[in-house]
């Protein structure tokens, strides 16, 4: 019989095993990834990009003070993209709607995260009626027209105010794209988890006493760890296309507040005249989606055990 | 496979009943129900609005309403003149036998409008994917085999840019590119036109309606030339290191014969079925396409009924969107096992 004590040096024993596995793997997994250079060229861009937006409020000007005399102005070194129709400096208001975009690109990829791994594991895991419920479920999902789908949602909401989703914020505007796109998710590590389920060691873990939860957590998630970072990386590039996509029509957040899709959306009326309204805020979508594709790209090669390394975009 | 089609068929028919009933809950449980857009224009006072109700039978509770909605009132005594009794048979016939109601804003019976944008918008879109696809498949296939060139890196930099441009703002790039910018050296006007089918007023002409699409065609195809290109020269890729492209070049054959005979066939068969399961997605592009460029499709028609909360029209071009996407998944499936001898559905 061995002593508490021993099992905790056991542990302690295995944590660091682990540990030291876990460093190796990561590792080598940046390794693969610092030789893409799109991807290194993606990260550094949206670096960037990401603390341009975080230290917006060093600018000079407010996002969402107007200014009579400065109505309409074109790029200049006072203001480097512009100023709009009423006279508030672009850039300031474009870095402001990126905190938006990212924020809501960032609280997508966290919602569909938690929804399809949680329903993609319970229909892997358990089996029999939960899986085949599940996955009609998904099926139906996977049906939605979801451009119309979240214009309709986005229409209604945009009506109503209730506490933390008033009026399209970034709240709902987020949780209506989630609810719309958690489906690759799930399909993805419900087929991890089928492939696994009855390999030996689940079933010796299970033996030595683990609840199908630290199953799932310990042991098979991890091992779906690659596809599952990809596809969140991309999914942060849908979900801000898509925020952007619908504040354009109208339907997104709302203005004042502003996001790169409804300045763009601002823009249309008289973009003959003032191009810079519209050129600016779709430059940085472009910017930020093509970056985080070329991550996605990289990572997807830094996880392929089978892809030859050093050479450009495969597949 | 008969039978597969068939149990394929009636899933299909399970998902639309419960994506309909979701649909219509959400249209009715939005504030304001279903009139909210009806009595937008003006103002609707309280008995004519009950009175509305009553007429439109909404008063009914919503379950009932779905089954109305579903399979029509002809069947059953409704109130017709909204004084609180059933008193005639109601005239509607129910989505299942194809009436979808009247537009709250036109007062025209839905399919009609439907029937005036649909022939737009399959014109916009099976140009603009005709257009993509003979672009990306040469673009492709050249990449793959010049794997590593001067146009392959070029082909697959281009990709990624063109799959990352937003289609809305590329739309408004090339307006300000080709209609603010650029003027046509003879007369003087704009390069190409800003929207529309064709120039109002003037007599048909293919070279007008060549110019109107130039536009809205470019937008739409650039992301999905892009995604075709790429998917073209991986697909293209895996099948060229294969044993059997080996033994064809031993043979003697040509490499033009290698390639576009041997290779090309199997390469094609992943791009067919991915393009059956996009057709659903090129379609929903129409929203930006046409809002953009005044193209009065069906995409416009959506975005200006939910402008305008029509939720008779919204309804039905929610339908008509899953049953494509149900069809052209299904259409996927089947493409697959025609052209892949080695899948067999049981």
């Amino acid at each position: 019989m061995k002593t508490v004590a021993e099992t905790e040096i056991r542990n302690d024993m295995n944590d660091a095993g682990d540990k030291k596995r876990d460093e190796k793997f990561s590792i080598k997994i940046w390794g693969r990834f610092k030789k893409h250079p799109g991807a290194m060229a993606g990260s550094f861009l949206l670096t960037i990009l990401i603390l341009a937006v975080l230290l917006a409020p060093l600018s000079r000007y407010n996002p969402d003070t107007s200014s009579v005399n400065e109505m309409l102005k074109s790029p200049s070194w006072q203001h480097p993209m512009g100023t709009d129709a009423l006279g508030r400096d672009m850039l300031t208001r474009i870095l402001y709607g990126g905190r938006i975009s990212l924020t809501v690109g960032l609280l997508v990829v966290a919602i569909t995260l938690t929804l399809g791994v949680s329903i993609g594991a319970a229909a892997g895991y358990l089996g029999g009626t939960v899986d085949n419920v599940l996955m009609r479920i998904t099926d139906a999902a996977l049906t939605l027209p979801s451009l119309l789908v979240l214009i309709l949602l986005s229409s209604i909401l945009r009506e109503v105010d209730l506490p933390l989703f008033s009026r399209n914020s970034v709240a709902t505007i987020a949780v209506i794209i989630g609810l719309l796109s958690w489906m690759t998710f799930a399909r993805l590590v419900r087929a991890t988890i089928l492939t696994l389920r009855e390999l030996d060691f689940i079933t010796a873990s299970r033996g030595l006493g683990a609840s199908h939860l630290q199953v799932i957590i310990r042991h098979i998630l991890p091992n779906a760890i690659g596809p599952i970072i990809v596809e969140a990386t991309l999914e942060l590039g849908y979900a801000i296309i898509e925020e952007s996509g619908l504040s354009f029509l109208g339907f997104g957040i709302q203005p004042p507040t502003p996001s790169w899709g409804n300045l763009l959306s601002n823009a249309q009326e008289n973009f003959v005249k003032y191009p810079w309204l519209a050129i600016f805020p779709g430059l940085m979508i472009f910017i930020t989606i093509i970056s985080v594709n070329y991550i996605g790209d990289g990572l997807r090669d830094a996880f392929d055990p089978y892809k030859v390394l050093g050479k450009i975009g495969e597949g | 496979m008969g039978q597969y089609i068939l149990r394929r068929l009636l899933q299909s028919i399970g998902i639309l009943l419960l994506l309909s009933i979701i649909f219509f809950a959400l249209v009715n449980l939005a504030p304001g129900g279903p009139l909210a857009g009806y009595g937008q224009s003006r103002h609707v006072p309280a008995e004519k609005a009950a009175l509305l109700r009553r007429q439109l039978g909404l008063d009914k509770p919503i379950p009932v309403q779905y089954i109305i909605w579903l399979a029509g009132n002809n069947w059953m005594k409704v109130d017709l003149n909204g004084d609180g009794v059933a008193e005639s048979y109601g005239t509607r016939l129910g989505i299942l036998r194809g009436d979808f109601g009247f537009s709250f804003r036109t007062r025209e019976p839905v399919l009609k409008v439907i029937e005036g944008r649909f022939p737009n918008t399959v014109y916009l879109m099976v140009t603009t994917l005709l257009i993509a696809i003979l672009i990306a498949i040469p673009i492709g296939i050249i990449s793959a085999v010049k794997q590593y060139s001067v146009f392959d890196i070029a082909v697959t930099t281009f990709s990624f840019a063109g799959q990352a441009i937003p289609d809305f703002w590329l739309g408004l790039i090339l307006l300000l590119i080709f209609y603010a910018w650029l003027k046509n050296p003879f007369t003087g006007e704009a390069l190409l036109p800003s929207g529309g089918i064709y120039s109002l007023g003037s007599a048909f002409s293919i070279g007008d309606r060549i110019r109107h699409l130039i536009l809205p065609v470019a937008t739409g195809a650039l992301g999905w030339i892009a995604w075709y290109s790429r998917f073209m020269r991986s697909s293209m890729l895996d099948v060229i290191h294969q044993d059997y492209l080996r033994t064809a070049r031993a043979k003697g054959l040509s490499e033009s014969k290698v390639i576009y005979k041997h290779a090309l066939r199997n390469a094609l068969i992943p791009l067919v079925t991915l393009f059956a399961l996009d057709i659903p997605y090129i379609f929903a592009g129409a929203v930006f396409v046409e809002m953009l460029f005044s193209w009065p499709g069906m995409g416009q028609l959506y975005y200006q009924s939910a402008l305008q909360r029509d939720y008779p029209i919204l309804l039905a071009i929610l339908i008509i969107g899953a049953v494509f996407i149900l069809l052209s998944n299904l259409l996927a499936d089947i493409f697959y096992a025609v052209l892949d001898p080695r899948i067999r559905y049981s």
